[in-house]
């Protein structure tokens, strides 16, 4: 999988929604065992960077370059609300050619959920569910969007420190959170810095 | 990836196979059974009209499982997750539209049995109908793709739906409703290359539909 090393980097991003610019001119560049955290008031644009870095929105303006697979992880699992935990994973797991799933699920503390069906998960629940996910698809990119929210203090623990693994073996982490997290050598910018000025916004 | 993802849609859509819709087939056999109460015992009559009741029943069929067929799956995030996994929308969709006909088709064909013994049809009207629902219903599907791919960002989406099928799926249903009158196969032609093309088309215009879904 670790054939070569990843990189990410945006030059000149400018993404909008509607009719109103979010940010412009922003650029970034992440190498292997990067971790960067990308601050900002809801609404600031957060989610839009995160997916047009995925490729699943195109900016305004701007290019993203990358290397190496990506997973994301946004406020939406991605798994069958009607089926058992285990086996929502297990699609994923299957699709991704990931073998450990019970290690994973013991991480995260989800064993004991896995005959539950998700619909019946709390929020930082399927959270936790989202993040087995991310682990299994062992992809060098890590985009997170929000990944503490409605987590509790010991989950919000144990992402800095998934984080910080992920990137000490050469991957990169891309963040987008309001919350603070505990990884060391993490980068950070706040998305308000590129915001358009009023002068820009009238044109 | 794709065997993966086939196995899954099947499991979501197709009838008693756990959480799966038996709605449409339930729906089917319901207007069968209630056509004999509403026009009276009358064998002539019931075997003439009864072809085009059954294809009413299976086109209002065909717009059931439209309200979950794709918006579900785009609230969950699941095709941007398969997105990044570098699977094309084209190709979702034509797993899904396989899925989606074989979780609807072959047991609405399987229901023409019964149905077709409570309005009298029989012999080579029977084999009409039969044929004719076989070659009518991956048309069907195919419409009923195209339309919950486009509508699936609508909050109205499910209503509109039913709506915008009916005058799309009107083709299908002259020529295989037609069949039956005149007695002839060469209608069943019509309605299975009518068919073809709804199919070949429908993976393209619904992978456009959700792919322009993710950018608002």
């Amino acid at each position: 999988m670790q054939a070569s090393p990843p990189s990410l980097a945006a030059h000149d991003l400018a993404c909008r929604r509607g009719e109103r610019l979010l940010f412009r001119r922003l650029s970034f560049a992440l190498e292997a065992g990067a971790a960067c955290h990308v601050t900002g008031a809801n609404g600031a644009g957060k989610t839009t960077l995160i997916r047009a870095v995925a490729g699943l929105y195109t900016p305004y303006a701007g290019v993203v370059e990358r290397s190496g697979a990506l997973a994301l992880l946004d406020e939406r699992p991605g798994l069958d609300p009607d089926q058992p935990l285990g086996r929502a994973l297990a699609f994923w797991f299957g699709v991704d050619g990931f073998a450990d799933a019970q290690a994973v699920m013991a991480r995260l503390r989800l064993t004991a959920l896995a005959e539950v069906p998700v619909r019946y998960l709390s929020t930082g629940q399927k959270k936790r569910a989202a993040l087995a996910r991310v682990l299994g698809q062992a992809a060098q990119i890590w985009l997170l969007d929000e990944p503490l929210s409605g987590l509790d203090a010991f989950s919000q623990a144990m992402v800095s420190a998934l984080v910080s693994e992920h990137c000490a073996g050469g991957g990169i982490a891309l963040i987008a959170s309001h919350q603070p997290l505990d990884v060391p050598g993490m980068t950070a910018f706040a998305i308000e810095d590129f915001a358009p000025s009023p002068a820009e916004e009238e044109a | 990836m794709i065997a993966a993802l086939l196995r899954r849609d099947l499991a979501q859509f197709f009838p008693f196979a756990g959480g799966g819709a038996a709605l449409p087939v339930v729906f089917f056999v319901a207007v069968a059974m209630l056509y004999p109460f509403a026009v009276g015992p009358d064998a002539n009559l019931m075997a003439k009209t009864g072809g085009g009741v059954v294809w009413i029943a299976a086109l209002l069929a065909a717009i059931l499982p439209l309200e979950k067929l794709v918006a579900r799956d785009i609230e969950l995030g699941f095709f941007d997750q398969l997105k990044l996994r570098g699977m094309a929308e084209e190709a979702m969709m034509t797993v899904r539209l396989i899925a989606h006909w074989l979780s609807f088709g072959p047991p609405l064909v399987l229901a023409t049995f019964p149905a077709a013994a409570l309005l009298k049809i029989e012999g080579e009207t029977f084999q009409i109908l039969l044929l004719g629902l076989l070659a009518g219903t991956p048309g069907l599907a195919a419409i009923g793709l195209m339309i919950a791919a486009l509508t699936a960002s609508l909050r109205a989406g499910a209503a509109l739906s039913g709506l915008l099928l009916i005058p799309l799926a009107l083709p299908i249903l002259i020529f295989g409703a037609g069949a039956l009158a005149r007695q002839d196969q060469v209608s069943l032609g019509f309605v299975a290359a009518i068919s073809l093309a709804l199919v070949a088309l429908a993976p393209f215009a619904a992978g456009a539909a959700i792919r322009a879904a993710r950018e608002n």
